[in-house]
């Protein structure tokens, strides 16, 4: 019972999205259906934020390693839901003057957007920015030129990366207009619509083929190993 | 003497194409110039019909058409008004919808005349947008009922979802040819361009159809647009049920060696030699992605050996539901191997739903704890390169997959292995061995096959049609941009 409830829920809430998106009238079955799973979700919200104050509070209570980041991850936590929940700083709707909930939570001005735009998009942000020193450590590794594969990698990386930069277009812009397509930025364009566009499209056609072939294995119960395992 | 045959002989052979295509080629039809406006004929039995298998959004506008109308008729403009919304009677405005060239608009064979497709139209408006048609009910300050909704003064409505249908009248306008710039290509561009500008002053003789009835688009059974993926997904899914019942019958399936997949076992196995953990992270989308699930069944596998192995698996999540789908796996995966004591449900929590607080957390967990195996699998985004560059600065051995083609080369950069794309959504199949799953593997490969088919008519016929100008080639390559593609 465990798993054929599961099992027959997922093959009815897929084969009503398939059947809605061919069929006209039957649409509003899988927006439906796609509410359910938002309500799931939203219940399961509950379960992450008690998971997270239960790991946490015994993280801290415990003093293991690193029980300092759950600290802040708590107070953190716990800050921002009373701010957002109680609607601290926040006017009223016009329409509803007498009604002091009846704000906006991210009104401009109030603490939890001032929270928002002064303290997680500068944290979120410093995260994102790491990504061109990653990327620069990486390219290193990649570049290396120890076979003729890696040589023609190297090559290309060396045409793109220079043909994206203005250094690119100073570089060969003496060439003739008759010779235009040889210029790093004009290259560039040509590999990347022609060889890096029919490469993508392989990928692409293979994970097409790939999910449709899952999500019918998921459909038909053929393949249950997300419950845990085939039995 | 043998024949000669001329796939043998490339150069022949483009030779011989290349003449066939010079000779199947013609000289573009000369146009006789005009010195003063046409007047077009009045486009007449102008008949509006729902269009047939579609969502409720489409109209077909046919009326009489003749190859001589063609010639006097530069283009024809499409009006379309609202008469009706629900009960609410509105006065026509009518509103330009396109300008459409007459030879576009003549349709040949045995349904001869004009022909025009009205598209996305509105099949129910919002209260605002209602009163902004209406003149009384915009000067209203009570409330309205339209069908069975109800708005106040303002047009604000709480359900999002309006029933009413509407209903449209057409009108079309013929537009008369104006003389065009002698010497067109030959003149430089200034000339042209002042040419170009005196023919615009010169107003262009129009004919006024009369009014259709009025028409609410129905909706159909089966959305027409599609049929060709419907046809498609059936023969996938067809051909994948044949081969998982084949292999269920006993026929033998072989599949190739996936090197990422055979690795699970290696890297779990360094993680219990090693003394550490396992980081497993199921992407950043929750269980309605298949990438989730794909991930879910990859988790099943590693937690199993993990067990057997007596190794610790540390699975951070972004999402809540993944999070306890994830438990309920791990679970699974522990009691399969006989080891239920061991499966310890603290090790699978939940983070933040947020991106990079996610990596954050992710970030300092790997350079704290050093896991010795890492796992990505399933959606990833722009944290991809974060991860995995973090793992391979602590020595990790990692193994990732994933279906964004963004991301893979960011994976094959910092990872040992990397499972790409199908290959992924192949894992369940290739770690459970199982018939059935082998089998829907080898339908996969049916769909591949229709693929590669449509890849070389289609080029073919993309190639003849540019090359030759022929319009049967044209036609064959815009149905299949139209119909299949579509």
């Amino acid at each position: 019972m465990k798993r054929t409830v599961p099992l027959f829920i997922t093959a009815a809430g897929g084969f009503i999205l398939v059947v809605a998106y061919f069929i006209p009238h039957t649409q509003d079955w899988g927006e439906i259906s796609l509410i359910w799973f938002d309500i799931i979700a939203s219940f399961a919200m509950i379960l992450g934020g008690g998971n997270l104050l239960k790991i946490h509070l015994s993280k801290v209570s415990d003093r293991g390693k690193g029980w300092a980041f759950s600290g802040v991850t708590l107070a953190a936590f716990i800050l921002m839901l009373i701010i957002g929940l109680s609607k601290m700083g926040v006017h009223p709707n016009d329409n509803y003057p007498g009604f002091a909930w009846s704000g906006n939570y991210r009104e401009t001005g109030a603490p939890f957007w001032w929270m928002y735009e002064h303290a997680l998009k500068p944290l979120t942000a410093t995260m994102f920015s790491m990504l061109a020193f990653y990327i620069a450590s990486a390219a290193f590794r990649a570049f290396r030129a120890k076979n003729f594969e890696a040589i023609l990698l190297l090559g290309t990386a060396f045409i793109i990366l220079l043909g994206r930069t203005a250094a690119g277009v100073v570089l060969t812009g003496w060439m003739p207009e008759r010779l235009s397509g040889l210029r790093l930025e004009n290259l560039t364009i040509f590999i990347m619509t022609t060889f890096n566009t029919a490469g993508n499209r392989a990928i692409m056609i293979g994970i097409a083929l790939g999910i449709a072939s899952m999500s019918l294995k998921v459909l038909l119960a053929v393949d249950r190993s997300y419950l845990g395992s085939g039995d | 003497m043998r024949p000669m045959s001329l796939l043998k002989h490339p150069f022949l052979l483009a030779l011989t194409m290349g003449l066939l295509i010079t000779g199947c080629s013609h000289a573009p039809e000369e146009e006789v110039a005009l010195t003063e406006p046409t007047q077009p004929p009045t486009p007449a039995n102008l008949k509006a019909t729902d269009h047939p298998l579609d969502k409720g959004e489409k109209i077909d506008l046919t009326w009489d058409l003749t190859e001589a109308d063609v010639e006097l008729i530069d283009v024809f403009e499409i009006h379309k008004a609202i008469t009706q919304v629900g009960d609410v009677m509105i006065e026509p405005s009518f509103e330009l919808l396109e300008a459409v060239p007459a030879k576009d608009a003549f349709r040949t064979g045995g349904k001869r005349g004009g022909k025009f497709i009205v598209d996305a139209l509105n099949r129910h408006l919002t209260a605002r947008e209602l009163k902004k048609l209406d003149e009384t009910l915009a000067g209203s300050d009570t409330p309205f009922q339209v069908g069975k909704m109800v708005y106040d003064s303002d047009g604000e409505i709480w359900d999002d979802h309006p029933t009413s249908p509407i209903s449209y009248v057409f009108k079309i306008i013929a537009v008369g040819r104006v003389p065009q710039p002698d010497g067109e290509g030959e003149a430089d561009e200034n000339a042209a361009d002042l040419l170009l500008a005196a023919t615009q002053r010169i107003e262009p003789l129009r004919a006024e159809s009369a009014v259709t009835d009025p028409i609410t688009p129905g909706i159909q059974l089966f959305d027409g647009r599609l049929g060709s993926l419907c046809v498609i997904v059936l023969i996938i899914s067809l051909s994948v049920i044949y081969f998982i019942i084949a292999a269920r019958s006993g026929k033998p399936l072989k599949i190739r060696k996936i090197a990422g997949l055979e690795a699970v076992d290696e890297a779990v196995g360094r993680a219990t030699e090693m003394g550490r953990s396992c980081l497993f992270i199921p992407g950043i989308l929750d269980m309605n992605d298949i990438q989730t699930i794909a991930a879910m069944t990859v988790l099943a596998r590693v937690s199993k050996t993990a067990a057997e192995y007596d190794a610790k698996v540390e699975v951070p999540n972004c999402r809540s539901l993944v999070m306890t789908t994830a438990r309920e796996t791990v679970q699974a995966a522990f009691l399969a191997a006989g080891r239920p004591d061991a499966y310890n449900e603290n090790l699978i929590y939940y983070v933040t739903d947020d991106q990079f607080g996610y990596v954050a957390y992710l970030q300092g967990m790997m350079v704290r704890d050093k896991p010795a195996a890492c796992f990505y699998m399933g959606a990833f985004f722009a944290e991809s390169l974060i991860l995995a560059e973090t793992g391979n600065s602590i020595g990790a051995i990692q193994v990732a997959g994933t279906a964004m083609p963004a991301q893979l080369p960011f994976f094959v950069a910092a990872c040992d292995y990397t499972l790409i794309g199908e290959e992924f959504f192949a894992a369940s199949a290739y770690l459970s061995g199982e018939p059935d799953q082998l089998g829907s593997l080898k339908g996969q490969d049916v769909g591949k096959v229709i693929v590669a088919i449509g890849l070389l008519v289609g080029a073919a016929v993309a190639t003849v049609a540019t090359i030759t100008a022929s319009p049967a080639a044209w036609d064959a390559l815009n149905f299949i941009l139209d119909k299949i593609l579509a």
